[in-house]
């Protein structure tokens, strides 16, 4: 065995497996039947999971050579539905058939993947990463640190900002303990992210070993040591259920555990002590450690300091100027910046000039994720001369494509748009047309309506709750007119010496709405496919709500395709009713062009502002980042220009507010809309139950 | 009749604050409201809920040693309600003052907490006490009360809130000096938990880490971290024997979600340091 595990990391080669198999399986073998077929299947397999493979191959062999051949067969597939605890209890199954019923029920039950899957699902103890997933997500956000992703993949690893992990885990007879495993395996790829197990680069530590497959097991090996200490410094309890979950270490790793467990120990720590570790015999693997990845890991590490880099510069810039401004004359030279920060907490305090200042929390985020890869803030980030090869991209290249006032600005309306270089608007740089959505499927309503009949009841309900009507108050202190029933009473209540109330009036209260809202919704080429039915749906949900409710409402589409044609498309006017068109329009909502929002957002104001109401809403919904074709609207500009016009709006007394399904939108959404006007949905299936309860929750 | 005028004027001493109401600054929010009182200029607090807005005004009425008149507003509260009305008693109708006239009266410190959830027609006597003039007309008494210089009018108000009709009007916040709250620094959260309850400083200071890891999560489904004020409850009940677990899922878990998932994922939180 010892020769097998040497090679830990390097998987068997297909001709490899092969002459194995033909050992274990030779019995059940025949012209027809070779073992290539079966290599084949287990070849791709990471190398752990064909030695668990072989074992057991063995093991079902033993009984008979033809349950190891049909074991060999499926299980890849059997790994993929199970895991490897499952399939361990799938293959004893099995076994348990072939010993009281014999060799055909055996096979029997080996073949029936589907309903070995149906039976353990129905006993409720395997988890699947699907229904834990939101979860696990909310509970990494919880602990500090950069946002990471879980996805699900055949291989356990991260590459700092993806945790792939397995779909399912069945290992274990309760689903509690195999949460806990998923709970394990998500702790300890996020603490490999947190605690920089991929800041210095791995390669050449490994190439410098003759099987570096071995040395990287064994790095991931006192990496899981040194990582559960750390975490264990801060949040105890994740420590004790990564404890509880691996074996009792050997006497040499405790001992290595000591060295690793230093308050600042880093990945170069586990690194020193390879040498010591490479030549021992490897131990079994926690059970929730993955594989590490080094060289996809420094990729995406490698890109996102690049980018981060560059964000902060802007951003450090920013509050640069502004100190600039602030400071009086005797003052020389640039202001200074200093960052003191903490590797261990995350916590960091900004300076300027000796000063404290608190930085928005993107750019905290920013600096956090940046201590998260360096252990601080490098010196070299807060130089104002800046990142010389990452200079920002040029914002003056569509200069020389102003020229503005040509033929097609025919029909078209001009809008201004702002620069947040020049701290102005360009004029007229905006050409917009107005047209109606061509209408789509006819039966397209009436078939959501049915699909969301019990929710859409529901809406009804809640929405007509809220629905000012004229209510006749009883007992009031002041009204138009005497409440008879409660003068008598207190009359009586007056003879016979008790203290009458003095609630006696009636009151005729108008509880008016009076609320306007325009939807904008986002119909930029983005939203092709599963986001456009969602955000249909949401508009028929929307629509159906507002009906009960009585608010008025207009509901716009928006894309374009550069500055020269943006477009806004009509679904519904203030002043129609939620007719067929309208309902047709809905049908059509279609995925077009680019997201260039802040004309947009000018016009619809515009139309909004026309309408006689006390409160004016203008309500997006969105997926992403405002963006345009090629004349550089994409990135900052973009977004300063669509904070403008929403500033413009706010002004002219609108209240501006926006749904958005883009994960990314925490960045940038609280710079463009204020901390709490908008709301991120997770989940794009969310969005036509969600939205309508927005709106409900905006407006009460 | 008398008498019932002279309970509700009394009652003035009963806002009094005899003792020390704990209160740890945070920075320089103690001189600024000393400054704001000395200088006659009403006070706004913005703030989330929970984050000690109501103990710093009692600590500064205490400090100043002005009576403390609090009001918490609720969507009912109209003017004369904060003004006063009359009653009958005795086949005679008796004035009573409110608790806004009578804090002007007394030159006591009024504060209206969360004053966006009170009627609009409130901000028509709230006006003229907050520039200037610090007036408090009384219509149906046609009486016109003049602020003495110790009466101070705070307002209290949680820019949080997604509501668009729960935002306070420019020309009532422009009125105001406005003091920004936020959940103290985790060392000096961690003290204000053990000096409220007692607790040992460990258990306090996981709570304050449990209590930073759920504010990580505000707009990924929670409008709201855990507030200090959650701390200390969940703090009450572990002095209490209640083990530590079962006392943040009580107490702060289930505050903040209804959400399943959501709530499994902070009790997951709180098993990370408990």
């Amino acid at each position: 065995m010892t020769s097998a595990m040497r090679a830990a990391d390097v998987l068997y080669t297909q001709a490899e497996l092969e002459e194995r198999l033909d050992d274990i399986l030779c019995a059940a073998l025949s012209s027809r039947r070779s073992a290539a077929a079966i290599a084949a299947g287990i070849a791709p397999l990471p190398r752990a999971q064909q030695e668990f493979v072989l074992g057991w191959a063995q093991v079902a062999a033993h009984n008979v050579a033809e349950l190891g051949y049909q074991f060999t067969a499926q299980a890849p597939q059997a790994l993929a539905l199970f895991g490897r605890g499952g399939t361990e209890k799938w293959l004893l199954h099995a076994l348990d058939a072939y010993d009281k019923e014999g060799l055909y029920p055996a096979c029997a039950a080996l073949k029936d993947l589907a309903g070995f899957k149906r039976r353990t699902d129905a006993a409720g103890e395997g988890v699947a990463l699907t229904e834990v997933t939101r979860v696990l997500e909310l509970f990494l956000r919880g602990l500090a640190g950069r946002r990471l992703q879980l996805e699900a993949a055949d291989d356990t690893w991260t590459d700092t900002e993806t945790i792939f992990l397995p779909e399912r885990i069945a290992c274990y007879t309760s689903r509690e303990q195999n949460f806990s495993l998923y709970k394990a395996i998500a702790v300890h790829h996020w603490s490999q992210a947190r605690y920089g197990s991929f800041n210095v680069e791995l390669g050449p530590a490994l190439a410098a070993y003759a099987e570096p497959g071995r040395a990287l097991a064994w790095l991931n090996l006192l990496e899981a040591i040194r990582l559960e200490s750390l975490v264990g410094r801060s949040y105890a309890g994740l420590a004790a259920l990564l404890a509880a979950l691996r074996p009792e270490l050997p006497a040499r790793l405790v001992a290595a555990r000591e060295r690793l467990s230093q308050a600042d120990s880093s990945i170069a720590d586990s690194v020193l002590l390879l040498p010591e570790f490479y030549p021992l015999p490897l131990p079994e693997p926690f059970p929730y450690m993955g594989s590490l990845h080094p060289q996809r890991a420094a990729e995406v590490r490698g890109e996102r300091i690049a980018k981060e880099r560059r964000a902060l510069y802007t951003e450090l810039e920013q509050l640069r100027q502004t100190a600039q401004a602030e400071r009086n004359e005797s003052q020389a030279g640039e202001p200074e910046l200093d960052v003191d920060s903490s590797f261990d907490t995350l916590e960091f305090e900004l300076q300027i000039d000796g000063e404290e200042v608190t930085p928005p929390e993107e750019v905290a985020k920013l600096i956090r994720s940046i201590i998260q890869d360096f252990g601080e803030i490098p010196e070299e980030y807060l130089l104002a001369s800046g990142p010389g090869a990452y200079a920002a991209e040029d914002p003056s290249a569509d200069e020389a494509a102003s020229e503005v006032g040509e033929s097609q600005a025919v029909g078209g309306r001009l809008y201004d748009e702002w620069d947040f270089r020049r701290r102005d608007y360009r004029k007229d740089w905006c050409v917009l047309f107005e047209s109606d959505v061509l209408p789509g499927d006819p039966g397209y309503v009436a078939a959501v309506r049915v699909r969301y009949a019990g929710r859409i009841a529901q809406l009804r309900r809640r929405f007509e709750a809220l629905r000012g009507e004229d209510r006749l108050l009883r007992r009031q202190t002041e009204g138009e007119d005497i409440d008879f029933d409660a003068a008598v009473e207190a009359y009586a209540d007056c003879k016979s010496g008790v203290e009458p109330s003095e609630r006696l009036f009636v009151q005729r209260q108008r509880t008016e709405r009076n609320i306007a809202v325009m939807f904008m919704v986002d119909m930029s080429g983005s939203t092709k496919g599963w986001i456009n039915t969602c955000e249909r749906e949401a508009l028929v949900l929307l629509c159906e709500a507002l009906e009960a409710l009585g608010d008025r409402y207009a509901i716009y589409g928006f894309s374009g395709w550069t500055r020269k044609r943006c477009e806004i498309y009509r679904i519904k006017t203030f002043g129609e009713s939620y007719s067929e068109a309208v309902r047709g329009r809905i049908a059509g909502v279609e995925p077009r062009d680019y997201t260039r929002m802040g004309v947009a957002i000018r016009h619809l104001s515009g139309i909004l502002n026309e309408v006689e109401a006390k409160t004016r809403i203008l309500f997006t919904l969105s997926d992403g980042k405002p963006d345009d074709f090629h004349d550089g609207y994409r990135g900052d500009y973009g977004i300063e220009d669509t904070r403008q016009a929403l500033l413009e709006a706010r002004q002219s007394g609108i209240h501006p507010f926006c749904v958005t399904i883009d994960e990314e939108a925490r960045d940038y959404l609280p710079h463009m809309y204020g901390p709490a006007s908008w709301v991120l949905i997770d989940d794009a299936g969310q969005l036509p139950l969600k939205t309508a309860d927005v709106y409900r929750r905006l407006t009460s | 009749m008398n008498d019932l005028h002279d309970t509700r004027r009394l009652s003035a001493d009963l806002d009094r604050i005899e003792t020390e109401p704990y209160y740890e600054p945070v920075g320089g929010e103690v001189a600024l409201f000393e400054a704001a009182w000395a200088s006659r200029v009403p006070v706004l607090l913005k703030g989330p809920t929970g984050c000690g807005k109501t103990r710093f005004v009692e600590h500064m009425a205490w400090r100043l040693a002005r009576p403390l008149v609090t009001v918490s507003c609720h969507d009912d509260l109209t003017a004369s309600d904060l003004v006063g009305r009359y009653l009958i008693v005795d086949d005679e109708t008796v004035w009573v003052d409110g608790p806004l006239a009578r804090a002007v009266r007394t030159g006591s410190i009024c504060y209206l907490d969360e004053i966006v959830e009170a009627r609009k027609d409130t901000t028509v006597v709230i006006h003229p006490l907050a520039d200037n003039r610090r007036i408090l007309p009384m219509e149906k008494r046609g009486e016109l009360l003049r602020a003495p210089a110790e009466f101070m009018l705070i307002l209290s108000y949680n820019p949080g809130y997604q509501s668009v009709l729960k935002e306070l009007k420019h020309s009532t916040r422009q009125r105001f000096v406005a003091i920004e709250f936020d959940y103290p620094r985790p060392d000096l959260e961690a003290k204000i938990v053990v000096t409220e309850t007692g607790i040992d400083a460990s258990t306090a200071e996981r709570l304050v880490k449990f209590a930073a890891m759920t504010r990580n999560l505000k707009g990924s489904g929670l409008d709201e971290g855990a507030s200090t004020r959650l701390l200390v409850h969940a703090a009450q009940l572990m002095r209490h024997g209640v083990a530590p677990r079962a006392a943040c899922t009580a107490a702060i878990s289930l505050a903040l979600s209804d959400d399943p998932e959501m709530l499994t994922a902070i009790d997951e939180l709180a098993s990370a340091v408990f």
